[in-house]
């Protein structure tokens, strides 16, 4: 991480009242003069640098320093829509007697994650859309790429309710339906096997799906998939992966005092903290840059703020399927699979174009015989 | 859609598509009182139970199928 004093200010973006500066990189070949930009292995394997800082189940936090953006957005993108997950596709709707209509459930149940096994749900094959050119109907759903959730709530009062009460939760049972009403149904005893301990469930309990009164039935049998987040966002297994820059806070006068108190409240928490009376920056990757300091008289020409452009700071929040960690793991498995794909590609062209360059030339030089 | 697969029609406890009465009774639900009326043909729409002239059609007993999106 280049402190604040260091003299390299190349790889910062200037964050200035009204506006930014120097946002563009410039780390390649030929901008500047006499110095090799050129992108080599070794040098890269050196100066990359990932440092988790937080790694729990559901949230990971962690920096990548020292790539260019385009890779950290890669990451990001892929992360989003290219991991794949579950996610309820069909809703078959025996009875909806609700105020929810049922393509507005059926979308609500969509969006609901569905975890379960990881393991198997990993090794599930994808479900196929469209016809069978065998026999022209539509390809069937299968023990390995389909999974049953079944749903079934009934609204009742709650006899002798106390005249006058309007707390549904005493008037009526079963008044809400909750994604962990979903029932898996295992297709057979095989599947039932395959996810063992770890039964197929919703990944978060408390979803509220539907509200319910007296005499209001629902029963829904839905179809869970295996999808990517670019075909629809319910398939995404991240609740958020996002990436900002690291903030730089540069204090090039000393404030002390009573100003430097006024400083600590223009940044977030523990960015700023006193010592020996004197207003130092501490942890400039907790701040939010909302550039507060900038709008003090008192602080102008004092405070300089700034993005490092090469450090990211990446955090990924899963959705329940996988673990937060995993989901980069698996978006760099992928980004390298994408390459490899590109390279094979790349040389079966550049071959078939020597291989005709070849053809042609060949009749040339019979000709000069 | 195979029904093999969903075991449609036998979900629950409750069977749907019980065989209705031949006849041409049609239930409705009273949007005053909610209670279930029968009209045959030629019958005034009304409740029978209270009277109200505003009667909705029942939904139906049919799967009906939906995509999550």
């Amino acid at each position: 991480m280049p402190s604040a004093k260091s003299s390299n200010r190349r790889n910062i973006v200037g964050v200035n009242a009204e506006t930014v500066t120097n946002v563009t990189s410039n780390d390649f070949p030929g901008h500047w003069p006499g110095e090799d930009h050129s992108w080599n292995v070794s040098k890269f394997r050196e100066t990359l640098r990932i440092q988790f800082f937080r790694n729990d189940r559901f949230h990971a936090e962690f920096d990548i320093v020292h790539v260019d953006a385009s890779i950290a957005n890669a990451f990001r993108r892929i992360m989003m829509a290219e991991v794949h997950s579950f996610a309820i596709e069909q809703c078959y709707f025996l009875n909806n007697t609700s105020v929810i209509q049922d393509e507005v459930l059926a979308h609500r149940l969509g969006l609901v994650p569905i975890v379960g096994n990881h393991r198997t749900m990993r090794n599930m094959k994808w479900h196929r859309r469209g016809n069978d050119p065998k026999t022209g109907q539509p390809y069937q759903p299968t023990v390995y790429d389909t999974l049953i959730l079944h749903l079934q709530a009934t609204c009742e009062r709650i006899p002798n309710a106390p005249k006058g009460e309007t707390d549904p939760d005493k008037l009526y049972r079963n008044h809400t339906v909750y994604a962990r009403d979903l029932e898996w149904r295992p297709a057979n005893e095989a599947q039932k096997e395959m996810f063992g301990s770890e039964p197929v469930r919703a990944g978060n309990p408390d979803i509220v799906i539907a509200k319910l009164r007296p005499g209001q039935e629902l029963i829904v049998t839905s179809h869970a998939v295996k999808g990517l987040g670019k075909d629809h966002a319910k398939f995404s297994p991240v609740a958020t992966a996002m990436y900002r820059l690291l903030p730089q806070i540069t204090i090039k006068e000393t404030i002390t005092g009573k100003a430097a108190e006024r400083l600590q409240k223009c940044f977030s928490k523990g960015v700023i903290e006193i010592v020996d009376g004197e207003a130092k920056v501490v942890n400039p990757r907790n701040d939010m840059v909302s550039r507060e300091v900038l709008r003090h008289e008192e602080f102008k020409g004092k405070v300089e703020l700034g993005r490092v452009r090469d450090h990211f700071i990446f955090s990924v929040e899963s959705a329940g399927q996988w673990d937060s960690d995993e989901i980069f793991l698996e978006a760099v498995g992928i980004l390298q699979a994408k390459c490899e794909r590109l390279k094979r590609h790349t040389q079966r062209m550049l071959q078939l174009e020597a291989e005709k360059a070849d053809r042609e030339t060949k009749p040339e030089a019979m000709e000069e015989d | 859609m195979s029904s093999e697969y969903t075991n449609a029609g036998t979900v629950g406890d409750r069977s749907y598509g019980q065989p209705q009465q031949q006849s041409a009774t049609m239930h409705y639900l009273c949007a005053e009182c909610g209670v279930k009326v029968g009209i045959n043909k030629g019958e005034p729409i009304r409740c029978k139970e209270c009277g109200h002239r505003i009667l909705y059609k029942q939904r139906t007993r049919r799967m009906v199928q939906f995509e999550a999106r």
